[in-house]
């Protein structure tokens, strides 16, 4: 009954390497389906998109002006660029962490791999984008206080990627796993109504908290690595 | 006593012990959320930076609790230990 473990469905063998088609394979196409869906309908609507806004219209504009008061906000007016990056990040990881509502859905960031990769990409925007805008002055941050310091200095910047991915990972696996077992537990007529409220706090509430708090850490990063102190 | 049986049981104390760091973890959070409250209450005007910040310091909090965590996880579940203790004394 527990069945929190990742199916594996099929070994795909290129060459010398093993592509796993997992649970997170298809919940993963399936969530990207449906914000491809949304970003193509909002392209086809935006030709009839009108000077004073209404109904749907008004929806999309709230949504791009609050990121982008929120990118400009939390990395600073000179990255606001990077908003489009984020905001594809933050739709894409409100969606996954709110996917377990779903039966037998399992959400993607409950396996390792999907935190760890956006976390692997923002570590490296924030290294690009330090030296893009710093150059030398960013690069000379980690001789400090002095040379010897900086394997602790590169140390210090790995464990970021690290940190970011096992806090979205570890709170959506470990709410995934509570609200399995509340259902193993429980007897049916229980488990028809205890794990609404568990999955309205693990799933929407804690989710969205999770993305939210992923997207302003990788700005924050992002805005450190540009300010000049 | 079964071998096996008894890496078991450690497995689960140890997986037991790896989640008391949720004590830290609260109380810091507590003192976190105690500052902000305070903060709110001094100048209400400055709310949302306030509560921004607040969100973004609990999530650096919690990433103690949630190593916690995902130790526990992997020692009860995937459970390195006992697959090691298998091989040897397979």
């Amino acid at each position: 009954m527990l069945d929190f473990d990742l199916n594996v469905h099929r070994v795909i063998t290129i060459g010398s390497i093993d592509i796993w088609i997992t649970d997170t394979t298809f919940s993963m196409a399936g969530i990207m389906l449906i914000l491809i869906i949304f970003a193509v309908v909002v392209r086809i609507k935006l030709s009839k998109f009108k000077e004073i806004p209404t109904g749907f219209q008004n929806f999309v504009e709230l949504i791009v002006e609050m990121f982008e008061n929120f990118v400009a906000g939390s990395a600073g007016a000179k990255l606001s660029w990077v908003g489009g990056w984020f905001f594809t990040v933050f739709s894409f990881l409100l969606l996954s962490n709110m996917s377990g509502v779903v039966w037998f859905v399992r959400p993607p960031t409950a396996d390792w791999t999907v935190p760890l990769s956006l976390a692997i990409i923002t570590v490296v925007l924030m290294q690009a984008v330090g030296v893009w805008y710093r150059g030398w002055d960013y690069i000379s941050k980690f001789f400090k206080p002095f040379f010897l310091f900086l394997p602790i200095n590169i140390l210090g910047e790995l464990s970021r990627p690290i940190s970011l991915s096992f806090r979205l990972f570890g709170n959506v696996l470990g709410g995934m796993i509570l609200v399995s077992l509340v259902y193993a537990l429980t007897p049916t007529v229980v488990a028809m109504f205890l794990p609404v409220v568990l999955h309205a706090y693990f799933d929407v509430i804690s989710g969205a908290m999770q993305a939210f708090v992923f997207t302003v850490l990788s700005l924050t990063y992002l805005g450190l690595a540009v300010s000049e102190d | 006593m079964n071998p096996v049986a008894a890496v078991m049981i450690v497995a689960y104390i140890t997986s037991t012990i790896a989640i008391f760091n949720g004590f830290a973890t609260t109380f810091t959070q507590a003192r976190i959320a105690c500052v902000a409250i305070d903060a709110i209450a001094r100048q209400p005007e400055a709310r949302g930076p306030i509560t921004t910040a607040m969100f973004a310091s609990l999530a650096m909090a919690e990433t103690g609790g949630i190593y916690g965590l995902v130790v526990s996880i992997i020692i009860l579940f995937p459970n390195p230990i006992l697959n090691n203790f298998i091989q040897y004394l397979v």
